[in-house]
This record gives C-alpha cells, structure tokens and sequence, in this order.
C-alpha cells in the first residue's frame, strides 16, 4: 500500500486527479480496450472532479474511451432528484466531458427488481474485463461505498439499509430532515471494490484521521471495511494532513520518507505511476 | 415534468431522425433563477432548451454539435412589448398588404441583433379601417431563423385614450367607448378571430365606457394597460382591481406625479392590491435616469423595458417621416421634429435599454436582464415558454459580455447572424 501525504484538500484533489489523468493517458484506452473507472460521490470526489473537468477543457485528457461505474445509488430517489448520485455525477463530472452516456454505469435504485439489478451490475463489469482502478473515499466511520461497518468484506454488489450515523449525517442534503433520506441504497461490495487492479482513495480531514489509523495501523475488521484495502496488491491513499492525526509519528515518517526518497533519492523519472521501478 | 418532456423530445426525435440537430453549449453562465450559474451546460434540441441530465441519462445520444461558450453571459432572449416599428417600417402606416408584410418580415429578422427574439408591434391610434388591415397580418408566429422573432400578437395603444394626453398620436383617430366592450370588438374586430391577435391594449381608465370594459377584455385574454390618460390615483386603482395589470410608458403621457393625487404613477405605492408591471423607455431622454430609478426601487419586479421605437430606429441618422411629419435622427438616442425640435419618438434598441437600465439603477446584471425577459414574460402569461432559461422554454437566447454587448443571439435553437 501506498500513502501519500499533502498538505490540504486542494493538494490531494490536485494529487489524485493527475494521477488518475497519468493513468489514462499511460493506459492509452481505445474503444475495443476502454479504461474501466469506479467511481465514488460524496464530498471527497469533488475537487478531484473539479480537476478532471478542467485537463477535458484544456485539451488534456479526453473521456471518449473511458468506461465509468458508480459506487452507489440510493433506493427510491428518483433519478432527477438534485441528491441522487445520478444528479451528483452530472453535475460534478458527466456535463462537463465528452464521456458516452452508454459507457456510463450508475446502479439504478428505482428498479422494479433491485436484487437482479445488482446482479446485472457485477456481470456489466465482468463483461468489460473488470475495473481498472477503483477511485473512493470513506465515511468517518471508515465505510467505503455504502458498507456500513459491519459489512461482509467479501460482499458484492447489493441492497443495504443505511446505518443511523449515515442517515444523519446525509440529512444535511435533504433539509435537515432525517425522515427524507432514503433508508436504503444500492452498493458495490467490499469484494467488488477489491476485485479491481487498483483502489486509489481519498481520506481527508480530522474528523476522518481515527479511521485513517483503524484502516492502516490495525488489522483488517469488517467494523472498519477501508482496511479490507490491505490486502490489495495495488493499493494507493492518498490524505492530508489533517487526516494522519491520529496515526503514529512512525507511520506517517515512514510514508514521507518514502516520498522524499522517490523525489531526491531514486529521482521521479526512475519510478513508474503506480510506485514501480522502471 | 422533466422526464415527460424528454419523453416527448426523444419520440419526436425518432420519427424526424437526421433532421434535428442536439446542440450542446458548455462553459456557459447561465442567466437562471433570479442568479447566474456558473459553469453550467445547456442543450437544444428541437427548437427548445430540454433537461441535459434526463437526456443524457435516457436518450444516450451524443450532441451533435458542442459550442463553447467560453464564460459568456448566457440570457434568455430580450421581449419588447411596445415597438411602433423599425428599419424604415411603421406598422401603423398602411399603405398595401404586400408592403406590410414585407415590413413585419424586415422587422422580425432585423431585430435579432440587438438580441430581440419576441416583439409585440405596436399601433398607435389610428382609424378602424387599419385595425382591420393590419391587425390580420400580426397574427402569433413562431420565430426562426428564416422568420426572425417571434410575433407574439399586436398592442394597440389607443384610440380608448384621453386626447390631453395623446402625445404623438393623432388626436382626431380618439374615442370614448359609449358602448361599452361592443366598441372594443367593432374597432378591434375582436370577434373576427382578432382576439387571438391583440394582446396588449393601452387604455386611459377616465374615458367614458373605458372602465366596465375592462373585465370583458381580460376575459378575452387581453392585457389591459394604463397609458396615455390623467387618470387620478383612484380611478387607476379600480382599473386594476378589474384586472388592468400594465402601465404604458410610466411618466410620459400621464398625470404627473403629485403628492395628494399621485395618479397612474401612484400605482407603485399602492399596499391594498397587486401593484401592476410598468413598461419604461430607458434611452435616458423619455424619462430621467432619476425617475426610472425611483420607479425601479419602489417596484424592481414590475420593470418591463420597452423601446417605443419607432421606424428610424435601426437605420443610420437621417431625415424620415413619423406619419406625416418629417423628422430627424440625430443619433442613436435622439429623433426630433424637424420644425420644432420636440421628440418624435424613441430610436433606442432594447439591448441598450437594459445596459441603460443596469447604468441607471445600478441593479445586477440579472436584474436588468429580467426586465427585458422574464417580466414582459410574467406579463403575457408566457413565463414557461419564453423570457428563462427553464427546461422546456423556447431556446431563444443572447450571448453577453459583461458590459451587455450582444456576442451571438440564437433563436428556436439555431444561431443567426448579427
């Protein structure tokens, strides 16, 4: 795993959206080999978002041969509705690009029969050959997706109720009103997350740093599902500072130490985009 | 809603298939709910702005063409609610049917550039027999790039109004309606399929049968509006209880304002009914800048910009002809009687009314813009389709620099050349 340390919100958005831009660029999609993208809503996405938007405009990074699928959806909402995960990735990412819509993929929680609707879901990404790097962020409360702790850290795509710490905290975007956020959504599972070549997430801010610690620094434990992460092969997090408050001193030396040896030491050119050497 | 409209745009969009052009504009700031949204998209498609997230998550197709805005100032197209004519064209000069015609074609295209995507032409008073003629040929026509803007029905101003207050109209065309609501349909011709025709008409309240014809007219779905008249504060306030929700030109041809007896003026104090919209030549000549912003503060969602122009406008300074008075174009701003100097009409177009507007009451720029688009909308009842940007509004729009200059004008989703 790797963890990547940057000062503020601003420098890990910065950070993460080059890196996914690298990767496309590197991977060179075309239609028959497209790049296949998870993507997560939520506040952590945004200015990555913001940044991808901006290297379409100037010519950049082009999401013509990109394939996209969403985390999550809630159950319920219709699809218009200015919270749904629909609206969110139309205004934060979809209406600015030059995407396809028929190679965009978000989890359809107004589906007559939702458990097929999951089970479609997890065959569409087989049928593209998996996803080739999984973008995410988590809750305070160390969820990914919508695996709220406790969750099965071999679950798949499927129906989950929402824990009361998440209906709380969402109520902010539907008037501070508990009784109109959806009970239920639809989610990726842990194991649909780890089945991809690569998970990049995004963890920032103080309120975020005890779960950067149960994550990282404890073992793997379904009431922390972000930790399942370290038995990916191809794992990167990237937070700010913020966010290493509650890891140890060593921890958080260690990953800066391996920062600075790739910049002054080995030298950037000598290691490839994902930490190897070339 | 949304969602049926986009039903109805893509069912339509498979029966005229390779006909109608998606047209997608990015990096715009959109002119929307009472603020500017920055950074926004916009798509057109068959003549309408539809809902791109619907679209683009049922339809899955992609635009056909993409235009960057590059962070211009996106509006809805400008509405002028009281225009006499233009490019060497009165409507109310009859002198044969081709002619006319031909003139209403000039107008409609020419007025695209200065942004103009609907007009109301205006008659003044005139003899019934023009009612008769003229009225016909400005029947509601949809705009487009081949018919220009949209006529959105006529306004007749007079000849219901008082003679002390007549201004350049000819005071002999005058009258009082003795018969009530059946003089309205003989002058008009309401009966004759007419009524889909008039949509405005400029009354003063005082003149004799005027009043109890307000409702009538109302019911026939005419706006009913105070102008030309020295109607006392009263009297104007039971026009508008009986539904008359316009004021023509406010301050010019009208009582002046006075403290005891404001008159039709007196109308934007008033707390005991709905105060109506009022329309207001803003070239800085017809009214102060100081009274169109004491207006604007008292009643800032009632400001309807109008250009009151008349048939030089849009044609360089010269010699012409209001009626059969010759006058003189002095500049983009002035035409004077030749013989005595006096105003003969306004030359303004209605985009430098709204950057006159913003200069003299120092509103937003939104504020200024919906004077010219979404109140002459509210007016005519018309809000849904034209005067916003809202999903399933008529894609008529302007292109804008901060300081309001036109860059590019679009109308029924095609853009035009100005």
């Amino acid at each position: 795993m790797r963890l990547i340390i940057r000062q503020d919100y601003d420098q890990v958005s910065d950070y993460m959206a080059s890196y996914i831009k690298d990767r496309i660029i590197e991977f060179n999609p075309t239609a028959d080999r497209p790049f296949v993208l998870g993507l997560p809503t939520g506040s952590s996405p945004v200015g990555v978002y913001k940044n991808l938007v901006k290297y379409h405009q100037n010519g950049q990074l082009s999401f013509k041969n990109v394939v996209t699928f969403n985390m999550d959806e809630y159950v319920g909402l219709p699809r218009d509705h200015p919270e749904s995960y629909h609206s969110f990735m139309w205004h934060h990412l979809f209406k600015h690009i030059d995407i396809l819509p028929q190679n965009v993929h978000i989890l359809d929680g107004n589906a007559n029969d939702l458990e097929e609707e999951c089970k479609k879901y997890e065959e569409k990404i087989k049928s593209f050959g998996g996803i080739e790097l999984f973008l995410g962020g988590i809750g305070p409360d160390g969820h990914i997706a919508f695996n709220e702790p406790g969750s099965s850290l071999s679950s798949r795509t499927r129906v989950k109720t929402l824990a009361y710490d998440t209906i709380l905290a969402n109520s902010r975007f539907f008037d501070g009103d508990i009784n109109k956020v959806p009970r239920m959504a639809l989610t990726v599972g842990v194991g649909t997350v780890m089945d991809s070549r690569e998970v990049a997430i995004i963890i920032t801010g103080a309120h975020k740093a005890l779960a950067l610690a149960k994550c990282i620094e404890e073992g793997v434990n379904h009431m922390w599902t972000v930790s399942a992460i370290q038995l990916h092969p191809k794992a990167l997090i990237v937070c700010d500072e913020d966010a290493t408050l509650e890891l140890h001193v060593k921890t958080v030396k260690y990953f800066k130490g391996i920062d600075d040896a790739i910049q002054n030491i080995i030298g950037r050119e000598n290691v490839g985009l994902q930490g190897n050497y070339k | 809603m949304p969602s049926q409209v986009n039903l109805a745009v893509s069912n339509q969009r498979d029966r005229e298939h390779n006909r109608s052009r998606l047209v997608k504009i990015v990096n715009a700031r959109l002119i929307r709910d009472h603020k500017i949204i920055n950074d926004d998209v916009l798509y057109l498609y068959n003549g309408k702005i539809i809902d791109p997230q619907t679209y683009f998550f049922t339809c899955g197709d992609l635009p056909d063409v993409v235009i960057d805005a590059k962070g211009l100032l996106i509006a809805p197209g400008f509405i002028d609610v009281q225009i006499n004519g233009a490019f060497g064209v009165d409507f109310s000069q009859w002198h044969d049917e081709e002619k006319m015609k031909k003139g209403i074609d000039n107008v409609a295209r020419g007025l695209l550039k200065y942004g103009c995507t609907s007009f109301v032409p205006t008659l003044i008073s005139s003899e019934m027999e023009i009612y008769h003629k003229v009225l016909p040929l400005l029947k509601p026509r949809k705009g487009n790039k081949t018919n220009g803007a949209e006529v959105l029905g006529a306004h007749v101003e007079g000849p219901f109004i008082m003679p002390s207050k007549c201004g350049a109209h000819e005071e002999s065309y005058l009258r009082v309606a003795s018969g009530g609501f059946s003089d309205f349909v003989k002058v008009y011709g309401l009966n004759e399929g007419k009524d889909q025709i008039v949509k405005i008409i400029t009354v003063a309240p005082e003149v004799e049968g005027v009043l109890d014809s307000v409702e009538d007219l109302v019911h026939k779905g005419v706006t009913v509006s105070l102008g030309h008249s020295s109607a006392t504060v009263a009297q104007a306030e039971s026009a508008v209880e009986k539904g008359a929700r316009f004021i023509t030109h406010l301050f010019n041809a009208m009582q002046q304002f006075h403290h005891r007896d404001p008159g039709i003026i007196g109308l934007l104090g008033t707390t005991r009914i709905p105060r109506p919209y009022y329309g207001i030549i803003c070239d800085g000549i017809h009214v102060h800048p100081n009274s169109i912003k004491m207006a604007y503060d008292s009643h800032p969602k009632g400001a309807v910009l109008v250009t009151d122009a008349m048939a030089a406008m849009g044609l360089p300074p010269g010699d012409y002809a209001l009626g059969d008075i010759p006058v003189r174009k002095i500049n983009n701003e002035r035409v004077e009687v030749i013989e005595n100097g006096r105003l003969a009409g306004s030359v303004i177009t209605i985009d430098a009314c709204i950057r006159n507007f913003k200069k003299f009451t120092r509103c937003s720029i939104v504020e200024a813009v919906e004077a010219a688009t979404l109140h002459p909308a509210e007016l005519l009842g018309i809000q849904n389709i034209k005067g916003t940007l809202n999903i399933g509004a008529d894609a008529d729009l302007v292109f804008l620099d901060d300081d309001l200059k036109i860059v590019k004008c679009f109308i029924a989703g095609e853009e035009v050349d100005i």
